[in-house]
């Protein structure tokens, strides 16, 4: 099956069997293993990736079906010269301990950033209309799909509290 | 999973006709279905793909009629701006659903297609006494909902939206899963031209149901103070590792009450 994605930018063609989940198809199709498989059924978010601004489980999606889609991963994301503030912060934070659910964490984490930014409503929000104020319990509740089995969380909080402080990503 | 043929549609018609060839099946935001493909629970010989079909996808509101398109996602009903205003119940519910991720992808069609026992959106159509329509007619949701992953559609048949008629009030309150956050029982309460309905999922053995005594408990005054004291019978009530179900019919009553809390603001 001919699929066509942009991932981090850049034209990928990839022709694979129609079951390829986007996950497979990013870490072996695409040699992008910065994507963890955790569980491959939707609950841990280890896999999540950003398509066309959404951050999604990419265990649970077919390649094929995103062709023309926009890919975001975390190679996109930053590199080991130039980091994204927020892989800057899960460093300065010790927001880890294996790293397995790292990039996720931080995908998942980079996108729901954007999504407050946008003034998207949790529904812990008190007021859904106003700017929200990124307390833990709004941190919790927005990354609530991304689980650390290290249980790293007090730190990974820290550091998207950090970041979303901060004027500037 | 086992090897399978990909078609995307472009429309209904488009969808209906490739359903034809094979053992097919529909795949919206594919938060069941795939998993079921990877544990071989679910092995269509193709599955036609409905993501891309912009007539199934948002919102209408005309009056106090909204209508859902099947294809619209959940964070999208969570979020939309005039249903809020018009019923806040339903965008609760939806902002409710699993996490972030899996509310970008997964669909509110796929999910009355599914009726999973434990699932969020089946109490709130039963209790609006909601419509849902496919591309061959129109199925009133007492008449949808027919048991454990059961519906009233038949091969092939693609629902395409759901319509109800706001009530004058409603309220939501679920007692989630700490893991999945599928209703452990979730209670959808709502105050109509029918008067007051009583919908409870993910607590029944045959999946989405009516509550008699609350509705009737309710019907006399609509108000939690009504619910006080009150307890509904443990038959046919599910029970596993997370509850039993003598547990459950106790959520009922205090999701019952939290709802009506909810609905009277
Ligand atoms: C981690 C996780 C947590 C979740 N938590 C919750 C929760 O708290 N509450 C809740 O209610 N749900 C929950 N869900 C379920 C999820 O939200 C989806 O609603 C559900 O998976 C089905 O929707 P879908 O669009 O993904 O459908 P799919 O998985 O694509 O399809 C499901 C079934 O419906 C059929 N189908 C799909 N669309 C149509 C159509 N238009 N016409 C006819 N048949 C169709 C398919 O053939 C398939 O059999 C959770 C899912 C996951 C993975
Ligand atoms: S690997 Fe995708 S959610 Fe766990
Ligand atoms: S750091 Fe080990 S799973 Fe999160």
């Amino acid at each position: 099956m001919k699929t066509t994605l942009t991932v981090n930018g850049q034209l990928r063609h990839l022709d694979a069997d129609p079951r390829t989940t986007l996950l497979d198809a990013l870490r072996n199709h695409l040699n992008l293993t910065g994507s963890k498989k955790g569980c491959d059924h939707g609950q841990c978010g280890a896999c999540t990736v950003i398509v066309n601004g959404r951050r999604i489980n990419s265990c649970l999606s077919l390649a094929c079906m995103h062709d023309s889609d926009e890919v975001v991963t975390i190679e996109g994301i930053g590199t080991p010269e130039h980091l994204s503030a927020l892989q800057q912060a899960f460093v300065s934070h010790d927001g880890f301990q294996c790293g397995f659910c790292t990039p996720g964490q931080i995908c998942s984490a980079t996108a729901m950033l954007d999504e407050v930014e946008a003034g998207w409503p949790s529904h812990v929000s008190a007021d859904v209309t106003a700017k929200q104020d990124l307390t833990v319990e709004e941190i919790s509740e927005r990354m609530s799909g991304n689980l650390c089995r290290c249980s790293a969380y007090p730190n990974i909080v820290d550091a998207i509290m950090d970041v979303a402080g901060s004027a500037k990503r | 999973m086992y090897s399978v043929n990909y078609h995307r549609a472009n429309s209904v018609d488009d969808a209906a006709k490739m359903a034809e060839a094979g053992d097919a099946k529909f795949l919206s935001g594919g938060m069941t279905l795939i998993p079921a493909m990877k544990t071989r629970l679910a092995a269509p010989s193709d599955l036609i793909d409905l993501t891309h079909i912009s007539e199934l996808k948002g919102i209408t509101i005309s009056g106090r009629t909204v209508t859902i398109g099947a294809g619209t996602i959940h964070y999208d009903v969570a979020t939309h701006t005039d249903l809020k205003a018009l019923c806040p119940a339903l965008c609760h519910l939806a902002s409710h659903i699993g996490d972030p991720a899996v509310r970008h992808r997964g669909t509110i069609g796929g999910s009355v297609a599914n009726n999973d026992p434990a699932a969020d959106y089946p109490s709130a159509l039963l209790a609006m006494g909601a419509t849902i329509i496919t591309n061959q007619r129109e199925i009133a949701a007492e008449d949808f909902f027919t048991g454990l992953f059961e519906t009233a559609l038949e091969e092939g048949e693609i629902v395409t939206a759901v319509t109800f008629e706001v009530p004058e009030k409603s309220g939501y309150a679920k007692f989630p899963n700490p893991a999945s956050r599928y209703a452990m029982t979730g209670v959808f309460v709502a105050k109509g031209k029918d008067g007051v309905r009583v919908a409870v999922t993910g607590a029944g053995d045959n999946g989405v149901f009516r509550s008699e005594p609350l509705e009737t408990a309710l019907a006399t005054s609509f108000d939690a103070k009504a619910l006080e004291g009150l307890s509904v019978p443990s038959d046919n009530l599910m029970g596993d590792l997370h509850a039993s179900p003598e547990y459950r019919a106790n959520l009922i009553v205090v999701m019952a009450k939290r709802a009506v809390l909810a609905a009277n603001g």
